[in-house]
């Protein structure tokens, strides 16, 4: 996958960090609580009641409860408070951006302290020291229906928890080899470390009646006019596949890559050392996924990282919290320029980039007519993941209205298909956040499941 | 040059009666201290080791762990357990611990010793021998040719004594504290206090039983009985004792409420008007002492705070008591003392005419619903829920429901944030006593 950086020398030779500390500098970003901060810290929580953090949160946790479950001592309590409102809370803890949604909201930011309580850390207790025999839910009689679900990420996979547990029959084709989309293969390794990933989703998969099919890609081995046919209903997980192009000349040069590529296959290896590295590197972007980069990419070794951004740091969608921890690997932000040229050395590979110094004119993006340039051995695109790829091959899903370039739903997460729904990065109402996917995927399982009993009913 | 052991006047650790300008000194009962604290009978004051350290530390008293009979009591391992809340704080405490366990030849020793030593501190010496005038005739000298400054009587402690026909077995009988208090002052020329137990119905009593034994003061109150906590898994209380348990004594922050009303009891008995109260009972801080002396104590003593802390919270006790006493420009001990008694009544003479209501301050208020929730599932569905135009929630006291409870005030986790705020009603004072509501009123 990291192909284009062939010609670089790996971690290991760079030398930045011996393994051991290389090793470190991926292990926990924050670490978890231990039982007694995870105590002290629960003693904090108000037990408010409507509790706006509860109103922040888009998989509607019951937080407020599942603290005092924590301060109670009862973590399978709380373990099972979150899951039944979010099955893959246990992600979520790593991974949401608590600092704009539940700690935004909590009262305790209030003047007198500044300070919200630390939910997730508090979540991620309750998930990380959770012990069942089994699984904690257990299924409803057989309905006897059978649902097809597209894309083993954080929607499909909350999709198929719930369709389980309400006693349907669920396949889920994937198109990759292993299962968790986004959480396997897009989150910064230093959020969710180890094998996480993998046995988050073999704990989902207790709950029985799911069986998932790997390998299977729509437009390439897999038909949703098929799927339609087959299955009483279907429902659409298929996240954001393509990252877009720079559209600029040099865009196949070796050196320039998609970040989310490069942190797929920084996810996946088992040997920091071995990855390639850019001594000096920019990151075009200013979401999440540019963060990532750029912070691994200093923490793999890099010593001069660029994070460059077209607009003002307060356009950038990635939170404060993440520009901080961007900054205090030694990233350098550079805002206002876009790219104009990616510079070449005499062998066609990357060997910087010049930039066009941007200003915002009534409203409207335009350059200013200075440029720079930044020397660089490899440039890493994160400026958006789009739709539009090999899913529009399949001819049905191609057929699906679409708002933007995003799959339309309605608040039933119906697609303009009947028995066809969607939910996560793909439907336009998306906010790239996983909890909204998770989310999504319940809501359409419920959405799903009131179809089929009115049908039953009706028949 | 040791400039290192300097130690200002009146400040730290010293036995100074004037600290911070203030005059901390007591004379209660005919005892003088330099200071109002005091550490109670038990394990801090078993022996001259410790009691010394806590002179050294500051303390302006010590009621030596209560002596006995020879042989000596036999102790029990694992004697403490705590009613801990959430972080691990030590609500209250809980022990089943005997009278001292070393030889009263040891004790008296002692006592001498640091009696001379230590001559500007208070040094009392508790005591507990059967129920019969001999065994206090006997003890009695002894205790007196230790130069100690005065007795108390422990009639208080509810475990392991009582089954010896000591203790509460005492204590709980108004005509045996009497008789026990008469033969000690019998038997001993100086100042006898009387600890009484708080495990009886009515504390007012005691103090009167003991006023007509002759006594000088009484102090109080000892432990509660009390069973901390059970572990569940074994099935057994703590402290676990093998595979058993036994009820306690229960002291700590978590008893001041009940002791400071027994403290007033007795304060305002028109039995006991003016008998000298030793306060005990949960008392932590400078605050707690300031709050018993304003119910009526004329000394306090502390034990369970010290024996979580050590020694050293006696500075800081000081210190705010001499700061607040400056501030409020009282300028002894005894000046304030008893200052809440003529407000602390019955409720049958408080105004039934008074009202009040809450205010919630809207510039404080961080929205947490926990006074609506509590007001509305609880009392008197007098918290009105609102949303404001940007989403923010709103929450407003319906004045013409509020009964003035107070829960909302004491529910609010921001401090200020709900007053309670005193109404006009152009009603005159009118008691329950003559209240024409009242169907007992003509013949009250």
């Amino acid at each position: 996958m990291t192909s284009p950086l062939n010609h670089l020398p790996s971690a290991k030779e760079v030398g930045t960090y011996d393994p051991a500390t290389l090793a470190s500098n991926f292990s926990d970003l924050h670490p978890p609580l231990t039982h007694r901060q995870a105590m002290i810290e629960s003693q904090r929580c108000l037990y408010c009641f409507d509790a706006p953090c509860v109103e922040a949160c888009p998989s509607e946790i019951d937080i407020p409860s599942f603290i005092r479950q924590i301060s109670e001592n009862n973590i399978n309590g709380a373990a099972e408070t979150i899951l039944e409102a979010n099955i893959l809370g246990g992600s979520c803890a790593r991974v949401c951006p608590t600092e704009i949604l539940c700690e935004r909201s909590c009262v305790r930011n209030h003047d007198a302290e500044c300070q919200p309580v630390l939910i997730g850390l508090l979540q991620r207790h309750a998930t990380d020291h959770m012990q069942f025999d089994g699984h904690p839910f257990t299924r409803a009689a057989s309905t006897g229906r059978h649902v097809a679900v597209v894309g083993a990420g954080p929607a499909g996979l909350s999709c198929a928890h719930r369709l389980a547990m309400l006693g349907h029959q669920v396949t889920i084709f994937e198109a990759e080899q292993k299962p968790g989309g986004l959480n396997e293969y897009g989150i910064a390794r230093y959020k969710m470390t180890d094998d996480f990933a993998r046995k988050e989703v073999e704990f989902l998969l207790k709950i029985g009646g799911i069986d998932i099919q790997y390998g299977q890609r729509l437009g390439d081995n897999l038909e949703l006019a098929a799927l339609h046919q087959q299955y009483d209903s279907v429902f659409l997980g298929l996240g954001l596949g393509t990252s877009r192009a720079l559209g600029l000349t040099g865009d196949e040069a070796p050196g320039l890559m998609p970040a989310v590529d490069y942190i797929k296959t920084l996810r996946q290896t088992d040997d920091l050392g071995s990855l390639a590295v850019a001594k000096r590197c920019i990151v075009i972007g200013a979401g999440n996924t540019a963060i990532d980069m750029a912070t691994q990419m200093a923490r793999l070794g890099a010593t001069e990282v660029t994070l460059v951004y077209r607009r003002g740091v307060e356009a950038m969608s990635a939170t404060d919290h993440e520009q901080e921890i961007a900054k205090a690997n030694g990233v350098r932000m550079v805002t206002w320029a876009q790219p104009d040229d990616i510079l070449l050395d005499s062998q066609g590979r990357v060997a910087g980039m010049r930039f066009a110094k941007t200003q915002e004119q009534a409203g409207q993006l335009i350059a200013t007519g200075d440029t720079f340039e930044i020397a660089a051995d490899a440039i890493f695109k994160a400026i958006g993941q789009g739709f539009e790829g090999a899913s529009l091959r399949d001819a049905t899903v191609a057929e699906l209205a679409r708002d933007g370039e995003r799959i339309q739903v309605d608040d039933m997460l119906r697609t303009s298909l009947p028995n066809v729904y969607a939910g996560g990065d793909c439907v336009k109402p998306g906010q790239d956040l996983t909890v909204q996917a998770v989310q999504h995927g319940k809501l359409a399982a419920h959405a799903i499941h009131q179809a089929l009993v009115a049908k039953q009913e009706a028949a | 040059m040791n400039t290192l052991n300097f130690t200002p006047p009146g400040k730290h650790n010293s036995g100074d009666n004037v600290v911070n300008g203030v005059d901390l000194s007591v004379n209660f009962a005919g005892i003088k201290a330099p200071n109002p604290f005091w550490l109670a009978s038990a394990p801090p004051t078993d022996k001259a080791y410790n009691v010394v350290r806590a002179y050294e530390e500051g303390w302006g008293g010590v009621v030596w762990k209560t002596l006995g009979e020879e042989p000596p009591a036999v102790n029990v391992s694992s004697r403490y357990s705590a009613h801990y809340g959430k972080n691990r704080e030590v609500i209250g405490f809980n022990n089943i611990e005997l009278i001292t366990d070393r030889s009263l030849e040891i004790n008296l020793k002692e006592i001498t010793q640091v009696k001379k030593d230590w001559p500007d501190r208070a040094l009392i010496v508790s005591i507990m021998v059967p129920c019969n005038e001999e065994a206090w005739a006997y003890i009695l000298p002894l205790v007196e040719a230790t130069g100690a400054d005065g007795i108390e009587l422990n009639l208080g402690c509810p475990h392991g004594m009582p089954e010896r026909g000591m203790g509460a077995a005492v204590g709980q009988n108004p005509d045996l504290i009497e008789k026990v208090t008469y033969w000690c002052k019998k038997h001993y020329s100086k100042p006898v206090i009387v600890k009484l137990t708080p495990n009886i119905t009515d504390i007012r009593v005691g103090a009167q039983a003991a006023l007509r034994g002759g006594a000088d003061a009484v102090s109080l109150i000892n432990t509660i009985n009390s069973i901390t906590s059970i572990d569940l898994d074994n099935m057994v209380a703590k402290p676990t004792v093998g595979h058993q348990s036994t009820h306690g004594g229960y002291c700590g922050s978590a008893v001041k409420p009940i002791a400071m009303n027994m403290v007033a009891e007795i304060a305002r008995d028109p039995a006991t008007p003016t008998l000298p109260i030793s306060g005990i009972g949960g008392i932590a801080t400078w605050r707690d002492a300031a709050e018993f002396i304003a119910l009526g104590a004329g000394s306090v003593q502390v034990c369970t705070a010290a024996m979580l802390n050590g020694f050293r919270i006696v500075e800081e006790m000081k210190d705010g008591l001499s700061r607040w006493m400056a501030e409020k420009g009282y300028d002894s001990i005894e000046a304030f003392s008893r200052k809440a008694i003529p407000q602390t009544t019955d409720w049958k003479h408080l105004d039934i005419n008074f009202k009040t209501i809450a205010k919630i301050d809207q510039d404080l208020c961080i929205e947490c619903g926990r006074c609506y929730i509590a007001c509305e599932d609880t009392s008197h569905q007098s918290i009105a829920k609102l949303t404001e135009q940007d989403g923010a929630r709103r929450y407003e006291v319906i004045e013409d429901e509020c009964v003035g409870c107070n829960l909302c005030q004491i529910t609010c986790p921001v401090e200020n944030c709900i007053t309670m705020v005193p109404q006009e009603t152009d009603k005159p004072f009118l008691a329950w006593d003559n209240d024409p509501r009242n169907p007992f009123r003509a013949a009250s």
